[in-house]
């Protein structure tokens, strides 16, 4: 078993302000970074503050950005960087700053709320869903998602643009509308709500300029632009131009 | 004094894992007005991380299986300790709901004919999970949560406001139920983020905080498993059952250090993974207990098979119940055939292509590779065991969820005792998360509802009595400026060591006598644990606080597994080897005695266990009763 000692800037501080603490810690063999903030607040900063959970990658709690990377500190090993190089871990810039690491990401919250749930199939029965493999492939690997925000936090559109947080749901959002639209059983249509549309006009799906960079981020390797917003927005382009269902949109809905 | 915002609502829902959610959605189902509270973020309670499936006997993968089966193999896990009435509701009503998520937009994988599928666990007589690849925790967290956003969405259109009846209190911690007259009457709370404390007044409060794992230092479990709900519960005045039984997981990660504890599921032994000493031999085949003979294979040839043609062969004895193969890998690893690291080997590299591996246990797969630079497709595991599960928890009426003796509190989810007896099957967590946090929402609502006007009340005194305990850490730290203040995370440290090294996997009398005189120590060291800095998102305050509850909890499992003096599921004694009948029936209640006493806060009670119901024992053979039950049990 090695040990060192490795140099650590973390961010500190609130919302009044605050700047990059340096810290000089001990590092193990096999440890990820989480491991040595836990070191921190054990021997250096017992008030340093951090959200996570599970420290297996499985919760999205740990979200920080680590020499400017969004990432997972319980996935981040320290083995990955040289044992002469500065670590420095900030919280993630997209969201406004509780203290230290922890952010508020309530913009997240707020976003799911917006986003039209499951439309459960009338008259099918609890334990009468029958649905192929082939068919949930799709929208599974969007609900591997942990939530961890990173892409969020990575996407252009919102990352230094605050203002256009208000129309835009972000990809973790506009993936959740891809997903309840490949469900096979989802009876939105039936019940007259278009998701694709919704998702061009209600959750800013045309801000997205498939840059891919929230996919780059994804700790679960979600194909987030590929699979899910670049599909999205074939259809709901094919929608708006579908010169029936325009009209149809015309006559039928009326939008300020 | 300090001034505490105080709020009204009917039922109040501690923790927002899978029991406190399928609570709160029944609860506002029933019409209650219901407020969620817990630690984390909402999404990622201790629930996300479960991996295996959620047992329910659909009987998809197997027609044969029915709620019978089920109950039977869940009796025989917990041998026979069980609250054989939650057993047995938990059996019957677990399909239904597990078919209820569907309609709330779960996505389970599919049988060939599109129904849910389901794998071999553990204990379990017919392949009975249901789940998502190893994220079943996950996909349940996420329904659920997903099922209380579309609940909102319905109150914000009728009502304009999303929380009109459903509210979610996330990162605020719960430190005191509150009462009145004996009766419940509200939780006091704080935000974790800026340290402000609060009051939700409701004459319902249903305990779903979880489990206990942070009092031991290998575990499997999220920092949040600090007993808090045990805790609140005892020094309601409420006893707790059965907490003399935690489950040791029998594969945990060993290696490298800093990830040891983490789960490996057991669904790599399910999908046919298998274990191995450092002779090669899978050693599983020499721990086949008396009790279980009949119904393990021999012979590796005819463990193979049944992977196959499971009716004409019997399972391989790596899926035996979770305390017996956590035994058995301790005794390898004692007997010196350990791994280089101090566990044993897992492979499933030489049972399955490389690409099934990848596809059926993605999370494994990705967990070893990033954490520990091991290829399960190329090379074995190493895994020891990781302290998993406590089946111990708050004494609960089974029907109702009712904790005894205070009117107004309920215990659903791992938090509950009674269910799982002496040890929990594989994915019977998950189950009864829904099972019981669904009953305990509907008895907590119509509870509120009964009692109309005439609700208990809140009275100030309570109320500022709560906030100093709760502001006692920052107070030890100014006290102390003389000598130094006790570093909470030091404190944890030594607990933890504590209860893994003296009452761990294999218990010894010695051993537990010291641990209890440890944790006297450690408990009068805790009054004087300081913080420094101020109340706004402060761990180091957080800890010194959730110390109060693991040392509770731990002097709970420390007595009771020091007074049974048998060994039966996860409660191992060295110096009492065998499984007594007579031990059988006795419940050990653990309740309060005297908070503040240095020597010991906790309390014994041996009570007696109801009948198991005749027509529930004619499920079994009388040959097998006899292994558990006394004489005059069988003939009453
Ligand atoms: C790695 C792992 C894998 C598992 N796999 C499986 C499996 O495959 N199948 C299975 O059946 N079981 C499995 N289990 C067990 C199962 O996941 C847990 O027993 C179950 O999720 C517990 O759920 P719960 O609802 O009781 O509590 P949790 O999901 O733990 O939720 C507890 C909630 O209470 C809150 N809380 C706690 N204290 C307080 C407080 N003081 N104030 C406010 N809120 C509080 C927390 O914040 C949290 O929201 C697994 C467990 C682990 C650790
Ligand atoms: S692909 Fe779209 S959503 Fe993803 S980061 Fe780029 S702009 Fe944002
Ligand atoms: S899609 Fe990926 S990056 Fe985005 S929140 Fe989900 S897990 Fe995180
Ligand atoms: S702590 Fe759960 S993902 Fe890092």
């Amino acid at each position: 078993m090695t040990t060192y000692d490795a140099s650590f800037r973390v961010w500190r501080g609130d919302t009044a302000g605050g700047g990059l603490k340096d810290f000089t810690v001990e590092v193990n063999d096999g440890e990820v970074v989480l491991d040595i903030i836990h070191r921190l607040q054990a021997t250096q900063a017992p008030d340093l503050a951090v959200r996570w959970n599970c420290k297996a990658g499985k919760c999205g709690s740990c979200s920080a950005e680590i020499n400017g990377r969004p990432r997972l500190m319980c996935m981040t090993r320290m083995s990955v960087f040289s044992r002469d190089e500065v670590i420095t871990v900030t919280p993630l810039r997209a969201f406004p700053v509780v203290r230290d690491l922890v952010t508020d990401v309530s913009f997240n919250y707020e976003k799911a709320r917006e986003i039209p749930s499951f439309v459960p199939p009338p008259g099918v029965a609890p334990g009468d869903y029958r649905m192929r493999q082939e068919d949930v492939d799709r929208p599974q690997e969007f609900r591997k998602c942990i939530e961890c925000f990173l892409c969020q936090d990575t996407c252009h559109v919102v990352r230094d643009h605050e203002e256009n947080k208000a129309a835009f749901a972000g990809p973790r959002f506009l993936m959740r509308i891809a997903e309840l639209d490949m469900h096979p059983l989802d009876a939105a249509e039936e019940a007259g709500l278009d998701r694709k549309r919704t998702a061009q006009d209600e959750h800013g799906l045309g801000y997205c300029n498939i840059t891919k960079c929230c996919t780059e981020v994804c700790p679960e390797q979600i194909k987030i632009t590929d699979n899910a917003l670049i599909p999205l927005k074939e259809r709901a382009v094919d929608r708006k131009y579908d010169p029936l269902v325009w009209l149809g949109n015309k006559i039928g809905r009326r939008r300020p | 004094m300090t001034q505490a915002e105080r709020q009204q609502w009917d039922v109040v829902v501690v923790g927002a894992g899978g029991a406190g959610l399928r609570a709160a959605i029944e609860a506002r189902e029933q019409g209650a007005r219901t407020a969620v509270i817990c630690k984390s973020l909402f999404g990622k309670a201790h629930t996300v991380m479960a991996e295996g499936g959620i047992a329910a006997s659909m009987g998809n993968a197997n027609p044969g299986d029915n709620w019978q089966v089920h109950f039977r193999d869940t009796m025989r896990g917990g041998k026979f300790l069980n609250q054989w009435r939650m057993a047995e509701l938990h059996a019957r009503e677990a399909p239904d709901r597990v078919w209820e998520l569907e309609t709330w937009g779960a996505l389970f994988d599919r049988t060939k004919d599109g129904r849910i599928s389901q794998r071999n666990f553990g204990g379990h007589e017919y392949p009975r999970l249901a789940h998502v690849g190893d994220r079943t925790g996950l996909e349940l967290i996420r329904t659920l949560q997903q099922k209380i956003v579309s609940l909102q969405q319905e109150d914000k259109e009728r009502f304009g406001d999303y929380e009109a009846r459903l509210k979610v209190f996330q990162e605020c911690t719960v430190t005191r139920v509150l009462k009145d007259d004996g009766r419940v009457s509200g939780a006091f709370c704080y935000e974790r983020e800026s340290g402000r404390f609060f009051v939700l007044e409701a004459p319902s409060v249903i305990l779903a905080t979880g489990g206990i794992g942070k009092s031991f230092k290998v575990t499997s479990n999220s920092w949040e498993y600090t007993g808090d709900g045990h805790a609140l519960a005892l020094l309601a005045g409420a006893p707790l059952v059965n907490m003399e039984f935690v489950q040791f997981h029998p594969t945990g990660m060993v290696w490298p250090p800093s990830v040891k504890g983490i789960l490996v599921t057991e669904s790599v032994r399910g999908d046919g993974g298998v274990l191995r000493n450092s002779d090669g031999k899978r050693f599983m085949f020499d721990y086949i207990p008396d009790v279980f003979r009949e119904k393990y294979a021999e012979t590796e040839e005819e463990g193979d098979r049944w992977y196959e043609d499971p009716d004409n062969n019997r399972r391989p004895p790596e899926l035996l119940p979770r305390d017996e193969v956590a035994r058995a890998i301790n005794s390898e690893v004692k007997a010196g055939r350990g791994s280089p690291h101090g566990g044993v080997f897992l492979d499933v590299s030489t049972r399955m292509p490389a690409e099934v591996i990848r596809r059926r246990l993605p999370s494994m797969y990705h967990q070893f590779k990033e954490l520990a630079d091991v290829d399960i497709t190329a090379e074995p595991m190493e895994v020891g065991p990781t302290c998993h599960y406590v089946m111990g928890g708050v004494a609960v009426e089974s029907d109702t969820a009712a904790a005894v003796g205070v009117p107004g509190l309920y215990a659903a989810g791992e938090v509950a005792g009674g269910m799982h007896g002496s040890n929990r099957l594989g994915g019977n967590s998950l189950s009864d998360l829904l099972v019981f946090g669904r009953r305990a929402g509907l008895s907590a609502a119509q509870y509120a509802a009964g009692l109309g006007a005439a609700r208990p009340a809140v009275a100030d005194a309570q109320v500022a009595a709560a906030a100093e305990e709760a502001l006692r850490p920052f107070a030890a730290h100014g006290a102390a400026a003389g000598g130094r203040p006790e570093n909470p995370y030091t404190l944890h440290q030594e607990l933890q060591q504590t209860m893994n090294d003296l009452v761990g996997i294999i218990r010894r009398e010695e051993e537990m006598k010291q641990a209890l005189r440890t944790l006297g120590e450690l408990r009068v060291r805790t009054r004087g644990a300081g913080v420094e800095g101020h109340r706004q998102f402060n761990p180091g305050w957080h800890l010194a606080l959730d110390l109060r509850n693991m040392l509770l909890v731990s002097e709970c499992v420390a007595r009771a597994a020091l007074e049974r003096t048998e060994s039966r599921g996860g409660h191992t004694r060295e110096d009492y080897p065998d499984m007594e009948r007579d031990w059988r029936r006795v419940n050990l209640l653990c309740r309060l005695a005297d908070p503040d006493a240095d020597e010991g806060q906790i309390a014994l009670e041996r009570t007696n266990t109801e009948p198991i119901r005749p027509d529930l024992l004619a499920l079994f053979d009388k040959e097998e009763l006899v292994k558990y039950l006394a004489e005059e049990e069988l003939y009453e």
